[in-house]
């Protein structure tokens, strides 16, 4: 096999290749840091490349395999990471110059599973500082450019995952998804993004951004390739109260099951939404004739309170972004600047460490947490959330699954919203609802739009939520959406000349 | 209105440190002594990434203080972050409880005073709940730095808010003492004022005696012994009256309590103070206490203090005595211990806590360290109860008994007063044979006697112990003696 032909390949046939002997880890790991030389010039999506560790990893594999210990569900398969999921000797900054220069002593849960699953972590990738935003453009850094067309943004704020996992230069990313995240970037980029049920994997170990949304989800080319990693995520940890202690099914054998008799609701009056780009109604509406044709029937539901939902998100999470960032004082870790007195130390500091988009939350949210406005703005959020939730599990009397499209737009073109934030946290108004009710939800790939004067072709997404703990369902749903389309296997034209082209 | 219209109402806000092994979410180990910042981890040090678990050896400390205050237990509660920034505050909040703690209401009932009816004084407490402690800053004089250190950020904290209704400064120490002596009995915390384990934040105000509206309170920080508790709240009631008195207004503020000047100094005032924004910790679902497992801390509960002393005093203790013994588990254990192995109650708690703790406190050493076993030292109170000894040897046997040198044979008080020869003489042959003989001897003081300078009786008695060494019993030797001096 060509390195090209190697890094084309889905997750989990490296990984079985690689225990099998066919493949050492270390040539599948070459095959993908040449995609990934041979693309990051014009995507950008790593911050850092960890290539002395990857190399002592895919060796380890190879070692490992060669004393005949067992090899795990991703022996030698390539992962990246977002830059807040923090690495035991491998700078973590959460995209942030706060962070600058940190590296974790102590290893969190997502790489720690990740590695002793046999995956081989090949560095940090590019997000919205914090996982703030939704376009990757809130960076202090160079801001990871769309695969499909590097004057486009990769969505955010995972979006150096999703763009790394769409250029090829990894198998599989980790991204995290606070309030679509995950999914809009993988929608952005043309490939899949699974945003698991709250406290389905553990947070130990992802730098929060807020608390009460954030998860970590996989970012990967199929959805087989995503419930491998849920696989390896999955389950009860310790270290994080709010984690799940469920049992953890087989996640790839529900994606044999099918989607013949679920129910697929459908919120109809979302449709109706403004901002909706007309080819994303009709990539919608293909993909719900696609799952009827699987054998799903399609119902209304009604989510009465969606409406709301992005104003009480931006509540919420800022004032949990308040709070979570304010150990970011310069005093233990981390950048400071110093200066005569310890107030002006944590202004300079916190001024110089942030940038604009960080700080308009963490104002806001502190605003919002005041003892004179609590009530009136976090109190009323969380009721708002309450209904929204009531309102999911009412739908789900109906039906197992609600779909709607990711984004509103296909990707749009850098720079475009970054002055207009409140253009930008519209941008959401599809994604936020699983988050604030805990729900499951999954991004697949729902075909491109058409190419012309006034934008080049970009891929569109489609998502499906299920009640918490739903997985399976999802993955069933959006598997056999996948197994009847071929949306999953276009690949950006650009990335395809940097290989010399790719099988499919 | 002069000084003595006024009455102060006192609360306090007392924190406690609990001793568990580990800090209140991690595994973190917890030390008093530890060298700066060696007791950190990931957790303790706020690095980003990691999320706090509830210890739950902590939260059955705080089911059982619950329980033996009478408060409610909610079977849910939840976790707060109060948020501030001070670089001894590792996540720049402290996770505490605000609006839902996990217990609320109960009392204590406070030993010595009276309420108004002359009931037992019990002080009503609004909350007790858990929160997480600081670190420490250290101002280095002169230099252009602090020092932090983390060893303590992380700690388990209960934290008890009684009610305003405290009457006075005495009373508010002996609510912190009775405090005390409840976590220390419960096995909760070392609760030791100087050393930390139990700090206290005390609220004053004062208002014209019998009116029921509350005045303009203030609040005293970081009391941390019985001694400053007391003068600082007495020096706190005399400035508000001293205010009120000559017409002036009190300013709601925080104040630090100087010893030197006993005095209390306005550190700012409440207008000033932060808003801590409060908000859920969403890192922690809500704290739940199953009723079974209520039920099990309930059934290992010790004898609480005050049943404790209820069963000493009604044995002959006296009150006193009782407080102290129940103030200090190990005291009170060895007591009853001695009263297990038989010792009469009065004198046992007499030779406990005066010849006992006498020579340990001189000696430095706790009870724990203590030479003499306590079934030794009730054998020695049985045998003197019995005549067996006489004063003066038991004092000598326990002078033995406590200066063994721990390479030595442990030998009972019984093998010491045979070995020493202090079993007292209570033959009634071998006693007359002495009286006579000393009554011989000393015919002028005799012959005074009868005259009627009866104070000589006592040189009479001490001339027969003289004889005997000390050894008769010397009841009965005043016995003879009366007899025989009668006889003529």
């Amino acid at each position: 096999m060509t390195p090209a032909e190697i890094a084309a390949l889905p997750a989990r046939t490296l990984a079985s290749l690689v225990r099998d002997g066919s493949l050492r880890a270390i040539e599948v790991l070459a095959a993908f840091e040449a995609q990934a030389d041979a693309t990051e010039p014009f995507v950008h999506a790593y911050l850092l490349r960890a290539r002395d560790s990857a190399a002592a990893a895919a060796e380890a594999v190879d070692a490992a395999r060669a004393a005949g210990r067992p090899l795990g569900l991703l022996a030698g398969v390539p992962v990246g990471l977002k830059d807040l999921f923090v690495t035991e000797g491998i700078e973590t900054r959460a995209g942030s110059k706060i962070l600058e220069g940190w590296i974790p002593p102590y290893e969190g849960t997502h790489a720690a599973r990740l590695r002793a699953a046999g995956a081989v972590i090949t560095g940090k990738l590019a997000m919205d500082e914090f996982a703030m935003g939704s376009s990757s453009e809130s960076t202090p850094y160079v801001a990871p450019r769309n695969p499909w067309h590097p004057d486009y943004v990769p969505g955010g704020s995972s979006g150096g995952s999703a763009a790394a996992v769409a250029a090829g230069s990894v198998a599989a990313a980790l991204g995290s998804d606070t309030g679509g995240s995950v999914r809009q970037p993988a929608s952005f980029c043309g490939v899949v993004g699974l945003k698991p049920s709250y406290g389905r994997v553990s947070r130990h170990g992802m730098i929060a951004f807020a608390s009460s949304l954030d998860q970590a989800g996989p970012i990967t080319r199929d959805v087989r390739d995503a419930a491998l990693l849920l696989q390896v995520l999955a389950g009860a940890d310790p270290l994080d109260s709010t984690c799940v202690d469920a049992p953890v099914p087989d996640y790839l054998a529900a994606c044999e099951r099918g989607a013949a008799g679920l129910r697929v609701g459908v919120h109809r009056a979302a449709l109706e939404h403004d901002g909706l780009d007309p080819e994303v109604a009709v990539a919608f509406e293909r993909a719900l004739a696609v799952l009827k044709d699987a054998g799903a029937a399609l119902v209304d539901v009604d989510l009465p309170h969606a409406r709301h939902a992005v104003a009480a998100y931006y509540v919420l999470c800022a004032a949990e972004a308040a709070s979570n960032l304010a150990r970011y004082d310069g005093i233990r870790y981390g950048a400071r600047v110093d200066r005569p007195t310890l107030r002006e130390t944590y202004e300079a500091t916190r001024e110089a460490g942030f940038s604009a988009e960080v700080k308009r939350r963490i104002l806001l949210g502190t605003f919002v947490l005041r003892k004179d406005s609590y009530a009136l703005y976090y109190g009323q959020a969380q009721k708002v959330r309450r209904l929204i939730a009531d309102d999911y599990a009412r739908a789900f009397e109906r039906c197992e699954l609600v779909a709607c499209p990711t984004s509103p737009m296909p990707g749009f073109r850098a720079g475009e919203k970054l002055h207009d934030p409140l253009a930008m946290y519209l941008a959401d108004v599809f994604t936020i609802g699983a988050n604030l009710a805990g729900l499951a939800a999954i991004s697949v790939p729902a075909g491109l739009s058409a190419a012309g004067i006034e934008r080049p072709a970009l891929p569109i997404g489609v998502q499906l939520f299920a009640p918490a703990l739903h997985e399976p369902t999802l993955l069933a749903a959006a598997a056999a959406h996948e197994d009847v389309t071929t949306h999953h296997r276009l690949r950006p034209p650009m990335t395809a000349v940097a290989t010399g082209g790719h099988p499919a | 209105m002069t000084a003595s219209d006024y009455e102060p109402v006192i609360g306090l806000e007392t924190h406690c440190q609990l001793a568990t092994e580990s800090k209140m979410f991690s595994a973190c180990p917890v030390g008093l002594l530890a060298p700066p910042n060696t007791l950190v981890d990931a957790y303790t040090l706020g690095l980003p990434g990691t999320l706090p678990v509830p210890n739950a050896r902590a939260v059955r400390f705080g089911i059982a203080l619950a329980l033996a205050c009478g408060s409610t237990l909610h079977e849910h509660s939840r976790f707060a972050r109060k948020h501030y920034f001070y670089p001894d505050l590792p996540k720049g909040y402290q996770i505490t409880q605000s609006d839902e703690p996990f217990a609320t209401g109960g009392g204590l009932v406070v030993p010595g005073f009276q309420g108004a009816a002359g009931e037992p004084k019990r002080v009503p407490l609004v909350r007790i709940h858990l929160e997480e402690d600081a670190g420490k800053n250290t101002h280095v004089p002169g230099a252009a730095h602090s020092l932090v250190d983390y060893d303590r950020a992380g700690a388990p904290l209960l934290e008890i808010v009684s009610e305003p209704a405290i009457g006075s400064a005495e009373e508010a120490a002996a609510y912190m003492r009775e405090l005390r002596t409840l976590v220390r009995t419960l096995g909760l915390s070392s609760a030791n004022m100087e050393e930390g384990t139990l700090r206290c934040d005390a609220n004053v105000s004062v208002r014209p005696r019998g009116s029921a509206m509350l005045g303009v309170r203030c609040e005293i920080k970081n009391l941390n012994s019985f001694r400053f508790l007391a003068l600082a709240i007495a020096a706190e009631i005399r400035r508000q009256v001293d205010l009120l008195t000559r017409g002036e207004p009190i300013v709601s503020a925080t104040l630090s309590y100087d010893p030197e000047r006993d005095r209390t100094r306005v550190m700012r005032t409440k207008e000033a103070t932060a808003d801590y924004r409060y908000m859920p910790e969403p890192d922690l679902p809500p704290l739940r206490i199953e009723p079974a497992w209520i039920e099990e801390i309930r059934a290992a509960m010790p004898p609480l203090p005050a049943a404790r002393r209820a069963a000493w005093v009604a044995q002959g203790i006296a009150e006193d005595d009782a407080v102290l013994l129940a103030g200090e588990p190990a005291l009170g254990g060895y007591l009853d211990r001695m009263l297990a192995a038989g010792a009469p109650a009065r004198r046992a708690s007499n030779w406990l806590t005066v010849e006992l703790l006498g020579k340990l406190n001189a000696d430095g050493r706790g009870i724990e360290q203590s030479p003499v076993e306590p079934e030794a030292l009730a054998e020695l109170v049985v045998m003197l109860e019995s005549s067996e000894v006489s004063g003066p040897s038991a004092k000598q046997i326990f002078g033995v008994l406590y200066g063994r040198v721990s390479e030595e044979p442990v030998l009972g008080p019984r093998t010491i007063a045979e070995r020493d020869g202090h079993r007292q003489v209570s033959d009634v042959a071998a006693i007359e044979a002495a009286v006579r003989e000393v009554l011989a001897a000393n015919p002028e003081q005799v012959a005074s006697f009868r005259a009627g300078k009866t104070k000589l009786r006592g040189f009479l008695v001490g001339q027969v112990m003289k004889a005997t060494r000390g050894r008769a019993n010397p009841q009965l030797v005043g016995e003879v003696l009366d007899r025989l001096l009668a006889e003529g």
